[in-house]
């Protein structure tokens, strides 16, 4: 629909007025995003404030994809939603949320995961798209569906205290698109090089911060109001305050609209990204589960925990090991006997199997077991008391 | 001295300061005063080969070395070097 269709009700008019006396932006531009649909991806950290502000902004459709439910976790960030929403669907939770905000927008629930099944589909079907996804896999996903389907990606991402905000792949006044996002970054870095989940973490205001500059965009991509960031890399890195302004340039090497495009449709993006490839795949270390440990413990098997987590985690939540950091446990061999078994535990199971692979190695340990699941299993299994994180 | 901007993810090399200053007179001796001064920074900067990483972008001011003399890029005390790495994190 036009938007010179758009008429609006007195209820409307009155919601929207602040918007409407704007005389750059005015009932043009309020139109305009009522004839608007806006596909956000992911309704976590940047979705929130996204999805909030779109929806009392007047976007005419709003459509959200997720396939997550709502963790006691996310509430320190995810303003989207509140304690009684724990355990439910971020996607029913959050349209619930937006259509008590705004009941004069229509809110379409995708409770899916994003995939290279149903990328196309979903982007095809809305005017703007806004990533406030979380994986290199599904970032390069969203680029390549939006290039491939001629939409507009108002990107943002976050890390502790920095954010990234910019808009690819914009129709611009001379009929080309800017820069997208494999411009900036062809490749994604291989999964050795990524920040680990003891790297991560994030400050609870950044995400308010970049999501709300993400809705911003959006609304000045589809009012045609301001300059957007195309072409444009923001960087926000609040320790110290500082921002900066970048400039993204078009890549001629780019698959998918560079001077020779290689690509026409999407690939395998785990693959892209090297999860789960040959190179990626790990010697096998011996390995017990958490019910089997938590037998040994019973029946006073001899053996040793260790804890190879950083002191911050241990802070949270811990089952008794002993703490030696992954990076230090070459170091602190003294500490880690070879005649009883000695059981490895980490977060999740990862780093633990890591830390078994470098000590066997390097010292030529037989004895070190892997506790599979780490100690997100044992709360689970046996210690519904910790804290999971 | 040239100011290179450090990111988030790389902070762990340099005892989580966001700034390292060295005397250098392009980017290339720039980054490469970076690795030599802090142990482990190296890989995640350069491939095997020597090449700069895809998933990192290198600017001098407000422009990508690719636009400009990439590592050979010539440097002066008054302009500042970022190092941009690739970031997926939303906190889903």
């Amino acid at each position: 629909m036009s938007h010179h269709d758009i008429t609006f009700s007195k209820e409307e008019l009155e919601r929207y007025s602040r918007h409407l006396i704007i005389p750059e932006f005015n009932i043009e531009g309020q139109k305009k995003l009522k004839a608007s649909s806006v596909l956000v991806i992911g309704s976590g950290g940047l979705g929130s404030p996204l999805l909030l502000y779109l929806a009392a902004a007047g976007i005419g459709r709003i459509g959200i994809v997720d396939f997550d439910t709502v963790d006691a976790s996310n509430l320190q960030r995810q303003v989207l939603f509140g304690i009684q929403d724990v355990g439910v669907s971020k996607a029913i939770a959050a349209s619930k949320r937006l259509k008590s905000l705004n009941p004069h927008i229509k809110i379409e629930v995708h409770n899916t995961m994003f995939t290279v099944e149903n990328a196309r589909e979903l982007v095809s079907k809305y005017d703007v798209i806004a990533d406030g996804t979380d994986n290199f896999p599904t970032r390069y996903l969203v680029n390549d569906a939006c290039v491939l389907e001629n939409k507009v990606n108002v990107y943002a991402s976050i890390f502790r205290f920095e954010g990234q905000a910019s808009v690819f792949n914009e129709l611009l006044a001379d009929g080309t698109r800017g820069p997208n996002y494999r411009d900036l970054f062809p490749a994604p870095p291989p999964p050795g090089l990524v920040p680990s989940c003891a790297e991560g973490g994030v400050i609870g205001v950044l995400p308010g911060i970049l999501g709300s500059l993400q809705a911003l965009e959006v609304l000045k991509v589809i009012s045609g109001v301001g300059d957007t960031l195309s072409g444009r890399l923001f960087l926000f890195d609040a320790t110290g305050f500082t921002t900066r302004i970048l400039k993204v340039r078009k890549n001629k090497d780019n698959p998918l609209n560079g001077e020779n495009p290689t690509q026409t449709e999407l690939i395998n993006y785990e693959q892209f990204c090297g999860i789960g490839t040959s190179t990626e795949k790990k010697r096998k270390v011996a390995e017990m589960s958490v019910q089997e440990f938590d037998q040994w413990r019973k029946e006073g098997v001899k053996h040793i925990l260790i804890d190879v987590r950083e002191p911050y985690e241990f802070g949270i939540a811990e089952m008794g090991g002993e703490l030696i950091p992954l990076a230090t446990v070459l170091e602190s061999t003294d500490r880690i006997p070879k005649d009883i078994p000695v059981v490895v535990q980490c977060r999740s199971g990862a780093r633990s199997a890591r830390a078994i692979r470098e000590l066997e190695d390097a010292h030529g340990y037989t004895n070190l077991i892997n506790l599979t699941g780490g100690i997100l299993d044992w709360q689970e299994a046996i210690q519904p008391e910790l804290a999971r994180y | 001295m040239a100011t290179l901007i450090i990111p988030t993810p790389l902070r762990k090399f340099t005892d989580g300061n966001a700034v390292f200053e060295a005397t250098a007179s392009d980017v290339r001796s720039l980054l490469q005063a970076l690795s030599n001064s802090h142990e482990g920074i190296q890989k995640h900067l350069f491939d095997d080969s020597g090449d700069l990483r895809s998933f990192i972008r290198v600017y001098v001011g407000d422009e990508d070395i690719n636009e400009l003399e990439g590592t050979d890029t010539k440097i002066d005390d008054r302009v500042e070097v970022s190092i941009i790495p690739a970031n997926a994190g939303g906190s889903k």
